[in-house]
């Protein structure tokens, strides 16, 4: 590669020489290093949240018994192994706090908007290079802070991933002192990593998009990371903002959430939700956008309504923010108020089945090539159903006044963020590991994790459903302190088993990812034939994306089959005479 | 054990249309789901990759955009005004009460107050009891629901009720019990490390037995509870 051409085409940020190691790998203001970064970051992240997730199973299935291996932890943690009750609270709460905004967020924002946003849109680096590595980095401490509360007295935070006031508030309510400031803390800071992320990256896809580039040829992924960073720009301040006033009710002594002194516990949750709620789409268009993606690209189709897919997802996201109240319908709001909210997530279910259908559409007479990434694309529409319609029993009030705070919306939440998001991401790894790293990863390992995880994820979630059905609560950590769950005792001890499957698991995704890094095929520019802008240079692509000049471009994203040409592909940047592209007329 | 897969046996008013609801939304999301995964397997194994054969070059299609945006969107929205009618049924013009009383959630109990033999909430007569609700069978009772520290749920899953307990607010609740039998009040909402097992023991009985309870426990009442408790974990 002609690093001199890189250099001369770089503009701005050029640098004279290559640079050292810690330019290169450590404080990298190359985009695809900082998506690697937060990759790397993430995964590890991963292991520490699974590992609570199997603790809690244990302790679900097998309650106030040792776990084995554990009696090394010291007491107040466990007591030889016996996991005591804030335990159990600080596990649900970290493993969900680290799952959403260490796994899931990070993996589909942080990884694949970094990488794939300057490589799909034609731009050589990201807006702000600067601005980005800052960003990792300070999303990096914020994982810091949140780790260090596992070793201040009285543990790391137990009041749920969704903190509810007033028992977060005042540490005598939970035990627990500087885990929840500490808790606090993090998700203050990563808040601001959040907001660098958001502005760089709304600020490339609309300056940097190379030349016809029309936003209407847009591939469907970064159309959903421009919405997401759109949605986290405006909602990630509105949950620093609460809980800027929980720390200062914490460590200020105000009464913005306690009713002793005027406040009010509602306040909260109001503040919460209306960030949670889009945040919750946060971690599923990305995923939505890299399964239209893969499917399209597999299915060797364009994808199916391209307009109406960007179009329910502009939907999907300004809905989002008049939904939240679906999280509070038995909180002592106002009922009358419940209906309206009701009904408004009832409409947002539209979008959403509007885009399973063109992926259906999508598959119609295609040409399907079953990769691990094509697999585990539809593992995510088949799932993203489940989680789509479970949703509607949660939206009918009377119904969820009875499954409300229950399994039956942890089986929701898996469906969508696991079954969903997770899902997603494993496309998307398998997907663009070649032009990340420059090596194919091993398929066949590749299918052997995605059948174990398919089939483990389904036989630990779907019973879920059947335990919040008989009314078993979430959040306990005995569900046999109950008389009416006794029965239910085997179905626990089937989820577990099931999970533990399901988190061994991972260790092949783990193993495939770092022996594909060293023995891996040497992955070539294009190896699935695809026709985005990534896919026109080398794999992975030198300092400035191109080692010439940057692609134009001609035509939208899914040319698959095009009649125009004898291949099954059509890249966006190849240029044929008379072209008579479809899409290329609508978008003028 | 097949009929634990089901909801708790129901033993409100309220609770038969509760569970319609959620049946009817149970059949319509089977044949939903049951369509789009026979679909999409059909066409995963009908068009998988052959060699030499090219996938059809299929844009998309605004006849079947609209036909499923308004199907889906006309299906959800009359879900939500039938959602809406039984919820206003529960919610907000219940029936008037015949039996009152006041319940406080508290780390880690509930406390039940029964008026005294004046038959009047809120005066010096009334009983607290912990964690033993007695209500007579067939009769609306009517609840003023509180918290004394944080957020508990009241949660009776045979009577399908739920309503969250917050400190700072009255809320009003109501059910009326069909059958006389034992059953469990967990807490539903995380209020601390003895949010799991907090949980009360209702006792629907008949108004005979209830009337019999009720002179006993004027008779003998309880020492009242120590403030709230508070305690640390271990
Ligand atoms: C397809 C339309 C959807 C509908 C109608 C829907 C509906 C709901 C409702 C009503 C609740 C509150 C239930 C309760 O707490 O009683 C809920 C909770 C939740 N939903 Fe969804 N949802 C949908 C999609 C999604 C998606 C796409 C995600 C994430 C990717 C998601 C993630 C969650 C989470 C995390 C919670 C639980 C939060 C908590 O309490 O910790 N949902 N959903
Ligand atoms: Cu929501
Ligand atoms: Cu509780």
């Amino acid at each position: 590669m002609s690093s001199t051409a890189a250099v001369a085409v770089h503009g701005a940020h050029a640098e004279p020489h290559a640079p050292g190691f810690w330019r290169t790998y450590i404080f990298s203001e190359d985009h695809k290093m900082i998506g690697k970064q937060f990759l790397f970051m993430a995964l590890f992240m991963m292991a520490i949240g699974g590992l609570m997730a199997m603790l809690m199973r244990w302790e679900l299935a097998w309650p106030e018994t040792q776990v084995p291996g554990f009696h090394w932890v010291p007491e107040p943690f466990m007591y030889e192994g016996a996991i005591p009750p804030n335990t159990y609270n600080a596990m649900f709460t970290m493993h969900a706090t680290i799952m959403i905004f260490f796994v899931v967020m990070p993996i589909l924002v942080g990884c694949f908007g970094n990488f794939l946003i300057p490589l799909m849109i034609g731009a050589r680096d990201m807006a702000f290079p600067k601005l980005n590595m800052l960003s990792f980095w300070t999303g990096a401490v914020a994982g810091v802070i949140l780790l260090s509360s596992f070793f201040v007295t009285g543990g790391p935070a137990a009041a749920g991933w969704t903190s509810y006031a007033p028992l977060s508030a005042v540490p005598i309510y939970t035990g627990v002192d500087w885990g929840q400031n500490l808790w606090c803390i993090s998700i203050i800071v990563l808040g601001a990593s959040s907001l660098m992320g958001s502005i760089n990256y709304i600020t490339t896809i609309i300056n940097m998009r190379t030349k016809g580039m029309y936003f209407f040829r847009l591939p469907l992924t970064i159309w959903s990371l421009f919405i997401t960073a759109i949605l986290l720009l405006l909602a990630l301040p509105v949950l620093t903002t609460a809980i800027a006033l929980l720390l200062f009710d914490r460590l200020g002594g105000t009464h913005f959430f306690l009713p002793a002194g005027g406040g009010e516990p509602l306040l909260w949750q109001h503040l919460f939700w209306f960030f949670g709620h889009p945040e919750v789409y946060i971690m599923i268009l990305p995923a939505m956008g890299i399964a239209s993606d893969v499917i399209s690209t597999f299915s060797r189709k364009p994808i199916f309504g391209y307009r109406a897919m960007a179009y329910a997802m502009i939907a999907i996201a300004g809905l989002s923010w008049i939904v939240w109240g679906h999280h509070m319908f038995v909180s002592g709001m106002d009922p009358v108020l419940g209906s309206g909210f009701m009904i408004t997530t009832m409409i947002i279910g539209v979008p959403s089945a509007i885009k399973t259908f063109n992926w259906l559409g999508t598959l119609y007479k295609g040409n399907i090539h079953y990769t691990t990434a094509m697999m585990n694309a539809l593992a995510f529409v088949a799932m993203f159903v489940i989680g789509g319609l479970s949703g509607i029993w949660m939206a009918c009030t009377p119904v969820d006044m009875y499954i409300h705070d229950t399994y039956f919306i942890v089986a929701h939440i898996h469906y969508v963020l696991f079954g969903g998001s997770l899902f997603g991401v494993f496309a998307g790894i398998t997907y663009w590991y070649p032009k990340m790293f420059g090596r194919m990863m091993n398929e066949r390992l590749g299918k052997i994790h995605f059948w174990i995880t398919f089939v483990s994820f389904n036989c630990t979630f779907f019973p879920m459903h059947i335990l919040g059905m008989a009314g078993h609560m979430r959040r306990i950590y005995n569900p046999q302190q109950y008389d009416f769950l006794k029965p239910i005792i085997p179905i626990n001890e089937f989820i577990s088993i099931s999970a533990f499957v399901l988190g061994a698991a991972q260790f092949l995704l783990l193993a495939n990812i770092i022996w594909s890094y060293f023995k891996g095929a040497k992955a070539t520019e294009n190896p699935w034939h695809a026709n985005t802008l990534e896919w026109t240079t080398p794999s992975p692509p030198p300092h400035g994306n191109w080692p010439g000049t940057v692609p134009i471009v001609y035509r939208g994203p899914y040319e698959y089959s095009s009649p125009e040409v004898a291949e099954d592909y059509l890249p966006q940047s190849q240029l044929i005479e008379h072209h008579r592209d479809a899409a290329d007329r609508r978008s003028r | 054990m097949l009929e634990y897969l089901y909801f708790p046996h129901d033993i409100s008013t309220f609770g038969p249309q509760i569970d319609w609801l959620f049946e009817l939304i149970f059949w319509i999301v089977l044949v939903v789901w049951t369509a789009v995964m026979i679909t999409m397997v059909v066409f995963m194994i009908r068009y998988r990759a052959r060699p030499g054969r090219k996938a059809e070059y299929i844009e998309g299609n605004s006849r079947l955009e609209i036909i499923w945006t308004t199907a889906t969107a006309a299906i959800l929205i009359v879900l939500a005004f039938m959602s809406r009618s039984t919820w206003a049924d529960i919610k907000e013009h219940g029936p008037p009460g015949q039996v009152f009383y006041a319940v406080t959630g508290k780390q880690f109990n509930w406390e039940f107050t029964y008026p005294g033999p004046d038959g009047k909430l809120g005066t010096k007569d009334d009983i607290i009891v912990e964690n033993e609700l007695h209500v007579p069978v067939n009769k609306v009772v009517r609840v003023d629901l509180t918290s004394k520290d944080v957020i508990h749920s009241f949660y009776i899953p045979n009577m399908r009720l739920r309503q969250d307990a917050v400190p700072g607010r009255i809320i009003h609740v109501w059910f009326e019990a069909t059958e006389t039998g034992q059953y469990e009040i967990p807490c539903s909402q995380l209020c601390g490390f003895g949010h799991s097992g907090m949980k009360g023991n209702l006792t629907v009985e008949s108004q005979e037995d209830f009337d019999k309870w009720l002179k006993d426990l004027y008779a003998n009442p309880p020492a009242p509870p120590s403030a709230t408790e508070g305690a640390s974990p271990k």
